[in-house]
């Protein structure tokens, strides 16, 4: 029997309120709170419920609009690329700073989505990575944090 | 009040006034227009520079850049799909398909004529009905807001899932959750947060409108980047950028922007319910309105679509500034700063002040209205340019929005937790959205969450945990019949579609 990924989705879904549900049973609440008309439990306890509910009638009830996706146009290539250079930039962030770890970010993306001129890859990376800092920490006071900067003293 | 609205007018209306709401409508739409920082961000912003000013003079700036930052928050909801907001998440249900198919200008021009009309509408509103308003504020109780609430999220699901209710559904429910992450509001109890620091004050909503919204569609664009359906069109620059709105989409705006503002407003008035409620309802009430052949636009870049939440979200911000200026409560975060702002020049709003000070109070009106006017006038020539954004070729693009929405989240937290949180979710949502499970519920249930069980804890706790608060007033029970109806109907158009 194949089943339909709205149907498997709405399987994981069941499985996440059941585990919320579990949770929210066990959240720990005041001795005095215990047998209160509400506390903190009693919302999620609801939700966990609810969502049990809804899951099971998407799983048993039949489908009336089948939603069809072909895997063959989905570029999975692409979007794993992106996703790590993602996972990577906010690995270092806070190591490295926002100022090189922003522009390298940017650098990276525009490589990996195809694109191979230098001079504008660089112009839209680590200058326009400078004047968005310059914006928000010069011209609007809002705090940046950046070690790299702080360091060489380009930031106090 | 005629002789209060000339005062207001005439203060409003000196040179340094005028050139200070230009300068603030200026500098509101840049700072509306950056990811995480909306409205009341930009009203903060000014509130230091502002005490050396007269109080009318400070009023004023701060009204300039009120509305130039809701105007930027519609304009990034429009053209990327990141809704830095609440009240402008429902913009972008219909403003980004509509820029999509290369008509951002006239999106963002029927986006800044309809927040015009209802904040116009409104403020005239706001003029006659103001201090009668204020009571029907007061009478709305928990059990009220409660029901309102559940009728903004059923009506939500019931009108962005496109027959798949239950779909929709699941997402408010997983919303709803998400926003049970973190401390609990009253106890100070820790929840779902598996021991993690970071959890502790829950997961912010620029975190998850982001990774829902901007990054989830980044993420499809390229995923679904070798779909033959979905190639990118070529776009001219000159319709990309021409404001010119024709007579037949002119005459929908006009059947719109009426029933909206008054809709808007009316949310408005009520403390807590604001800018977003109005937004989503009007949305949904708009697609109730309109005939069976415009409702299969919704959500495809319909003007009834983009216009209703646009002119609901201004109007219900005037609508916040009646318990505001009648009875001295801030019925939003921005209203909020915005009264602290006040108490800074030593004017204390309440009931006192519309009989008292009724100068001060016209002056505060009236200069928000001259903020919107100002907007108008400043912003329409600028509409071409800024709607140049998506000319920019899509290797550009997307790591551009991944960009902000990334830095939207390290502004506020400084932690890289969250940026991982952030991708993770926007990866969940990009799979969800494939398979047509909408994010808009998702997102007004998450926005919703805290007040909804705020609200259902004050009434369990006046009725003594029984169910009887949802009947007992009449208010209640209608907004109650009016949601049980929305989903008999949904239930109702399943099977008839089924036989």
């Amino acid at each position: 029997m194949r089943i339909s990924p709205t149907k498997f989705i709405s399987l994981l879904f069941l499985v996440l309120s059941v585990f919320y549900l579990y949770t929210a049973y066990n959240i720990q609440v005041f001795a005095f709170d215990e047998n209160a008309p509400f506390n903190a439990r009693t919302f999620p306890i609801y939700l966990g419920w609810a969502g049990i509910i809804l899951s099971s009638l998407k799983i048993i009830l039949p489908e009336k609009i089948t939603t069809e996706v072909n895997h063959k146009h989905l570029d999975y290539k692409s979007i794993i690329c992106l996703i790590i250079i993602s996972l990577i930039y906010a690995a270092v962030i806070l190591k490295i700073g926002y100022f090189i770890s922003t522009s390298l970010f940017l650098f990276a993306s525009y490589y990996f989505l195809g694109e191979r001129r230098w001079g504008l890859m660089f112009i839209l990376s680590f200058p326009f990575v400078a004047a968005f800092m310059y914006l928000l920490h010069g011209l609007l006071n809002i705090y940046l944090r950046d070690p790299f900067l702080k360091y060489i003293g380009v930031m106090g | 009040m005629i002789e209060g609205i000339l005062i207001g007018l005439s203060t409003a209306l000196s040179l340094t006034n005028i050139l200070m709401v230009m300068v603030g409508c200026f500098a509101g739409t840049i700072i509306g227009m950056l990811p995480g920082l909306g409205p009341m961000t930009a009203i903060a912003l000014m509130i230091p520079i502002t005490y050396g000013f007269d109080p009318s003079t400070g009023l004023i700036l701060m009204a300039g850049v009120y509305y130039g930052a809701v105007f930027g928050g519609s304009t990034s909801s429009i053209l990327l799909n990141a809704p830095g907001i609440p009240g402008t998440v429902a913009t972008a249900f219909d403003g980004y398909p509509m820029a999509q198919q290369g008509k951002a200008g006239k999106a963002l021009a029927i986006a800044a004529y309809s927040s015009f009309a209802g904040g116009t509408i409104s403020a005239i509103f706001l003029l006659v009905a103001a201090p009668s308003l204020s009571k029907v504020s007061l009478a709305f109780r928990s059990p009220d807001y409660f029901a309102l609430m559940i009728l903004g999220l059923t009506a939500i699901s019931a009108f962005s899932s496109k027959g798949q209710f239950l779909k929709a559904m699941m997402m408010v429910i997983l919303g709803l959750m998400l926003a049970t992450v973190g401390q609990d509001s009253l106890s100070d109890i820790t929840r779902f947060t598996f021991n993690n620091m970071n959890l502790t004050d829950g997961i912010s909503f620029v975190l998850i409108v982001m990774a829902t919204f901007a990054m989830s569609e980044a993420l499809t664009i390229i995923f679904r980047g070798k779909d033959p359906n979905r190639a990118a069109k070529q776009i001219s620059l000159t319709e990309l950028g021409s404001i010119k709105v024709n007579k037949e989409e002119t005459i929908k705006m006009a059947k719109t922007i009426p029933r909206s503002s008054i809709l808007g407003f009316l949310i408005g008035v009520l403390p807590g319910a604001g800018a977003t409620i109005a937004s989503f309802l009007a949305y949904g009430m708009e697609r109730n309105y309109v005939n069976e052949e415009e409702k299969q636009k919704f959500g495809k870049g319909s003007v009834h679509g983009l216009s209703a939440p646009e002119t609901a979200n201004n109007a219900a911000c005037s609508g916040s500034f009646v318990p505001l200026l009648t009875l001295g409560i801030p019925g939003s975060g921005t209203t909020a700063v915005m009264l602290g702002a006040l108490l800074g020049f030593g004017i204390q709003p309440g009931p006192r002040l519309y009989q008292t000070n009724p100068e001060i109070f016209w002056s505060v009106i009236m200069s928000m209205y001259i903020g919107m006017v100002v907007l108008l006038i400043l912003n329409l020539p600028l509409i071409p340019y800024i709607a140049r954004i998506l000319a920019v070729p899509r290797n550009y693009l997307i790591p551009l929005i991944l960009f902000f929405s990334v830095t939207g989240i390290y502004l506020m937290s400084f932690n890289n937790f969250d940026i991982f949180l952030m991708i993770g979710i926007a990866v969940v949502a990009t799979f969800l959205r494939l398979y047509d499970f909408p994010m808009p519920p998702l997102i007004l249930a998450f926005v919703l969450g805290g007040l909804m069980e705020e609200t259902l804890r004050r009434s369990l706790l006046i009725s003594d945990g029984s169910p009887n608060f949802l009947w007992d007033r009449p208010i209640t029970l209608i907004i109650l019949l009016i949601t049980i109806t929305i989903v008999g109907w949904q239930i109702f158009s399943t099977f008839r579609k089924k036989s």
